[in-house]
């Protein structure tokens, strides 16, 4: 009996303490990044910029920031100057709100709409090289800069939406993001330890994957693996998805490009 | 778009052992892997990689197919004048990259 009501007790001091907290969500002051569940070799691979095989994308990034190209023959630093001053910090804000589609745009998306609109030039596809390159080049400028991501109040029905879709199972193994994520971190799946999947170093470099790769094409890794149809890149829900993970992440530091087994 | 990253200390003492490490830019494709149509993907891999200190060669590696993308090499040597380490990948199809770093010896 006093067993119980000890229980009962703390599960009321609980929700005394943390009111918005819901069943399973990680409390915001036992978060990590991914980086502390991996070994040391990766994480020195991961500190060191040149050992890091993601800053050879951030390099290519550079250069294309700095190239004309388009009908309007413009580069993005002919608007946007030195990306170390003008981009700092943006990367940890996205997805954000656009007011002209009503709706939030991811990173990539974004400098889609600045190459057709602005530059008037072909859209990049999503996992090529290129926007690869640009995301990994802008995403590295907000490198230690805290998570604000989802501060908008316009973004309030998307994240709620991506937070929903989190938590609802999927697939042929009727698995939610949240059933490894939020309540079975720190254990493993098969040899590989599940985390819990705090999205700080996006585009990042897999070893599995040999190539730097979005936020997008993680997730949809996860999808195949329960065995659902994953969400196509750019969709409404995978841009819900990211924008919950992000606001998840909240005050957490960036650190693209990140590498990850 | 080939880019190296390279790692040489910048000061070393003489007779110094020190690590260099270098980093690049490559897809290593196997040759051994197929397209959807079943169709074998050509191999692209590199196929030598060396290092000169002053002109003389320190070190030289074969690659083979089974080595990762973006390839990072780090290797050992004595430091014994100032000047500057050259290094060049060749590979299939006629890849070719070059890179340097200087050291000052003291």
């Amino acid at each position: 009996m006093s067993f119980a009501r000890a229980i009962t007790a703390a599960m009321a001091a609980l929700l005394v303490a943390a009111p918005s907290l819901l069943a399973g969500e990680i409390p915001p002051d036992e978060r990590r990044s991914g980086y502390t569940f991996m070994g040391p070799d990766t994480r020195a691979m991961q500190d060191d910029d040149t050992s890091n095989p993601g800053m050879l994308f951030v390099l290519d990034g550079e250069t294309l920031w700095k190239q004309k190209l388009g009908a309007a023959g413009k580069a993005c630093a002919d608007c946007h100057g030195d990306a170390r001053e003008s981009m700092k910090g943006v990367a940890a804000h996205y997805p954000a709100f656009d007011k002209a589609l009503g709706r939030p745009v991811t990173l990539d998306q974004r400098i889609n709409l600045e190459r057709t609109q602005r530059q008037q030039a072909a859209p990049l596809a999503y996992e090529s090289h290129d926007l690869l390159a640009l995301s990994a080049y802008i995403a590295n400028q907000s490198r230690g800069i805290a998570i604000t991501a989802g501060d908008d109040p316009e973004l309030k029905p998307f994240v709620e939406k991506g937070r929903e879709l989190f938590m609802q199972r999927e697939g042929q193994l009727n698995l939610a993001c949240a059933n490894c994520h939020n309540d079975n971190f720190d254990k493993h799946l098969a040899g590989s330890p599940i985390t819990q999947g705090q999205p700080t170093g996006y585009p990042e470099y897999r070893l599995e994957w040999q190539t730097l790769g979005s936020l997008e094409r993680r997730l949809r890794s996860c999808m195949t693996g329960v065995r659902a149809q994953a969400y196509d890149y750019g969709s409404p829900e995978m841009v819900a998805l990211e924008l919950y993970l992000m606001s998840r992440a909240h005050g957490m530091t960036m650190e693209t490009p990140a590498v990850r087994p | 778009m080939a880019s190296a990253l390279i790692n040489v200390p910048r000061k070393a003492k003489r007779g110094d052992v020190i690590e260099i490490k270098a980093l690049t830019s490559h897809i290593m494709e196997t040759g051994f892997r197929r397209t959807a149509a079943g169709d074998l993907v050509p191999r692209d891999i590199i196929t030598s990689f060396n290092c000169r200190y002053n002109g003389a060669e320190v070190f030289r590696a074969d690659f083979f197919p089974a080595i990762a993308a973006n390839p990072f090499i780090s290797f050992f040597t004595v430091a014994k004048e100032s000047g500057k380490f050259e290094f060049e990948w060749i590979g299939d199809n006629g890849f070719s990259s070059t890179a340097s770093a200087s050291i000052i010896v003291e």
